[in-house]
């Protein structure tokens, strides 16, 4: 016999390998391409921000539990690092850096730990960070450094609005689409991220690189993000189709804004979404409705992250009402 | 495309290390300890006494009521004591103790059998052998086969089902079995269609067993009744309601039984045993078990004897390795843990399996990241989250709302829960206090 007792416990005797820490560190994996061409795009300040939104958050969570809650620091599980940087993805790259330290506290303080930690939070803590953020500091929150497309040189000296601002603002101001065509970047440049933006929303292509890898390692699952867009192509679809001079296209809409970051990674987030396939289709809808509804006719040219958080609070009610089909509960069963 | 079940499931990696060893016998243990509870229902009734020489095959314990089953003795020899010893259940068993006789050539001869065709037994006289010979399910529910046959009058059946699934990872003494005895398999299918009028029958086959696919499909090539379905393998297809939605695309109803849609369904070796009751006379006495581990030295498929102490199974494939942490009564994903050795093989037993200390140990719980894993991988449409949760804050009659009743208890669960929470363990101790204030309202 072994030195070591035998261990009695209950069935199952085996696991898969997959744990929660891994699952986290995937999602890290995936937006790493992101995060390189928002280096190549922006300079070494994106490389700040995301490094003091992920030094903060770490810290924040460190202290919080260890000396404020006295409970068990779990900072290593992943989630607190992945916050951070998604965080960062949000923020313009030219953001004081006490901002983003603020940003940090309210994300994890307020809404992670003051929940109950990972997997109790409702809302998506990076957004609630970001969100506090913009409704706080709305000016330094909506100018971005434009990358200047046609120069050799990639500055981030100049700053601007992104797609979406330009052509809220555009339209505002009378224009037609035509007119504010001009002003924008071109598909190509939308997809490879030269332009306007927040850290890690602005290369459309190496976001879906990201999450290509997400559904093949089976992180996320497509119903999520495909619903979301689909959802966000349809309705701009019907009004570019409807009014092309005062609608933008669904191409713009789904290229900008951050749609395909909400999309695949924020609204994705484990802990906040539906966890049946159904409750996970209409928390998409939801989303891509409200984002559409936002940018179309509310104040803001973008919304997927208030549209995001909305859907968050309507979570417990979508998993009370839409449960899985119960095996062998359409007939009735014979007393026995 | 390959039929499966569609909601939910898992596929663990398979380990079926002893697919391609062939049966061997196990040597005779010098004494059995034969429990006198080795089916579901009610524990038969001791009929001998210490001192008392038995025949191989010889009833020692009696039926104890109709959900109930006959012991007979494996061996030859005397009855030494009759004592409670530790079953695999972990709780003491009344047990017959038998120490069997060197001398006496039965308990080693090797017969051959041939294979009898012929089925001659009227269809009442089938049912009442099945229940003097003590066939109980072999899968492992151990449930007696007599009362899943007696069909009350009306009831329509036209399927039976041969589960040949054997889903659960490492074990492969179905499979061995139906390589082996294929023609003995299909003569028990046609004996259990004949008693009880049944046309058509179908043997479910997972994929990763194409050899004993293609032996069946040989079988059954010009065969109307009896057809051969290929499976996708997935976990738990040998879930009976799982199987018959896969084959039949037959929803049981929930609390039901696959009778409801007009199904039976047998395990192969139930089949097997039935085969050697009614055309040879030979009571259920021993079975196929599978001894295997990834550290073992030569983990194999043995035929053995009722009653045999795993302590000698274990020694005939090199004994325990260094580093062992788990040895399990079953299959990894349902199987039992045993605490050590020195507990008798029943009919139940379909594999021991012996686990080091890479895989033993469970990981650390942490908090539910509400993933939905385990309610996407449910094959019943459960929310294990939820009723872990119900069962955890003593909300039983919300967990009874939610059917945590019917819950199959495979442990996929458990198995793809990225945070190692222990859906399974409280859903379990949920089950048992519904279980328990239901039977105290009625």
């Amino acid at each position: 016999m072994s030195e070591q007792p035998i261990i009695v416990s209950a069935s199952p005797h085996v696991h898969s390998d997959r744990t929660s820490k891994k699952l986290m560190y995937d999602v890290i994996i995936a937006l790493i391409p992101a995060f390189l061409v928002s280096v190549y795009v922006f300079g070494v300040s994106a490389l700040i921000v995301t490094s003091v939104a992920i030094i903060s958050c770490l810290l924040f969570e460190y202290g919080i539990q260890k000396y404020l809650f006295k409970t068990a620091v779990t900072i290593t599980d992943g989630s607190a690092l992945l916050t951070g940087i998604l965080l960062a993805f949000n923020l313009p790259s030219n953001l004081p850096i006490w901002m983003v330290i603020v940003g940090s506290l309210v994300a994890i303080g307020i809404a992670k730990l003051s929940f109950g930690g990972l997997g109790f939070n409702i809302f998506n803590p990076a957004l609630v960070g970001r969100v506090f953020l913009l409704v706080s500091f709305p000016v330094q929150m909506t100018m971005w450094p434009t990358a200047i497309v046609n120069n050799t040189n990639i500055v981030d000296a100049v700053t601007g609005a992104t797609s979406l601002g330009v052509i809220k603002e555009g339209l505002l101001f009378g224009k037609t689409m035509t007119e504010i065509g001009a002003q924008l970047p071109n598909t190509t440049n939308m997809l490879l991220g030269f332009t306007g933006g927040s850290i890690g929303e602005i290369s459309a292509l190496a976001l879906l690189l990201g999450g290509l890898y997400l559904l093949y390692k089976k992180v996320i699952s497509w119903h999520i993000p495909v619903t979301v867009l689909a959802t966000m192509a349809v309705m701009t679809g019907i009004f570019w189709f409807i009014d092309p001079e005062h609608y933008a296209s669904p191409v713009i809409h789904i290229l900008s804004g951050g749609a395909i970051l909400g999309a695949f990674y924020m609204a994705t987030d484990l802990v906040t979404s539906p966890m049946t396939k159904k409750g996970m289709v209409i928390f998409a809808i939801g989303i891509g409705a409200i984002t559409v509804i936002i940018r179309l006719f509310g104040a803001y040219p973008e919304g997927i992250s208030f549209a995001i958080l909305i859907m968050n609070a309507f979570v417990p009610l979508i998993n009370t009402y839409f449960k899985p089909k119960r095996f062998g509960a359409k007939i009735k069963a014979k007393i026995v | 495309m390959l039929k499966t079940f569609p909601k939910g499931g898992v596929h663990p990696p398979e380990n079926k290390i002893t697919s391609s060893k062939s049966i061997k016998r196990m040597t005779v243990p010098k004494v059995v300890y034969v429990p006198i509870s080795q089916h579901i229902g009610i524990p038969a009734e001791i009929i001998v006494n210490v001192k008392d020489t038995v025949e191989i095959g010889q009833v020692i314990a009696k039926s104890g009521g109709f959900v109930s089953s006959n012991v007979h003795s494996p061996v030859a020899g005397t009855v030494t004591k009759l004592d409670l010893i530790i079953d695999t259940s972990g709780y003491k068993k009344q047990c017959i103790i038998i120490r069997t006789d060197p001398k006496n050539e039965a308990n080693f001869q090797e017969v051959d059998y041939p294979l009898i065709k012929d089925i001659t037994l009227e269809p009442k006289a089938i049912l009442q052998k099945i229940n003097d010979y003590g066939i109980v399910g072999l899968g492992g529910a151990t449930f007696p086969s007599h009362v899943k046959l007696s069909v009350k009058e009306g009831t329509v059946l036209d399927h039976l089902i041969i589960n040949g699934v054997e889903c659960e990872p490492y074990l492969t003494a179905d499979h061995r079995l139906m390589l082996e005895k294929a023609e003995e398999i299909i003569v028990g299918i046609e004996i259990l269609m004949h008693a009880l009028h049944i046309n058509k029958a179908v043997i479910g086959i997972e994929n990763n067993k194409k050899d004993a696919i293609d032996i069946f499909k040989k079988l059954t090539q010009n065969n109307e009744k009896i057809k051969v379905a290929a499976l996708q393998v997935k976990y738990p297809q040998g879930g009976e309601k799982q199987l018959v939605r896969a084959i039949l695309n037959r929803e049981v109803p929930k609390n039901g039984l696959p009778l409801d849609v007009g199904v039976i369904v047998h395990n192969v070796g139930t089949i097997f045993a039935i085969y050697q009751a009614i055309q040879h006379n030979i009571p259920l006495t021993e079975r196929v078990v599978t001894v295997t581990g990834k550290k073992l030295e030569n983990p194999a498929n043995y035929w053995v004897k009722i009653g045999t102490p795993i302590t000698d199974l274990v020694n005939e494939v090199g004994g325990l390795p260094e580093g062992t942490r788990k040895i399990v009564n079953g299959g990894p994903m349902m199987g039992k843990a045993i605490k050590n050795t020195d507990v008798p093989v029943t009919k139940g037993t379909s594999g021991i399996l012996v686990i080091n200390e890479d895989e033993a140990s469970r990981g650390e719980p942490k908090n539910c990241i509400r993933c939905g894993e385990c309610v996407f991988v449910c094959p019943m449409g459960l929310e294990p989250h939820l009723l872990m949760n119900l069962s955890e804050k003593g909300m039983y009659e919300k967990a009874s709302a939610e059917d945590i009743m019917t819950c199959i208890e495979c442990g996929s669960c458990s198995y793809v829960c990225p945070s190692h929470r222990p859906l399974l363990d409280y859903i379990r101790f949920g089950k048992q206090i519904v279980k328990k204030l239901n039977t105290a309202k009625n």
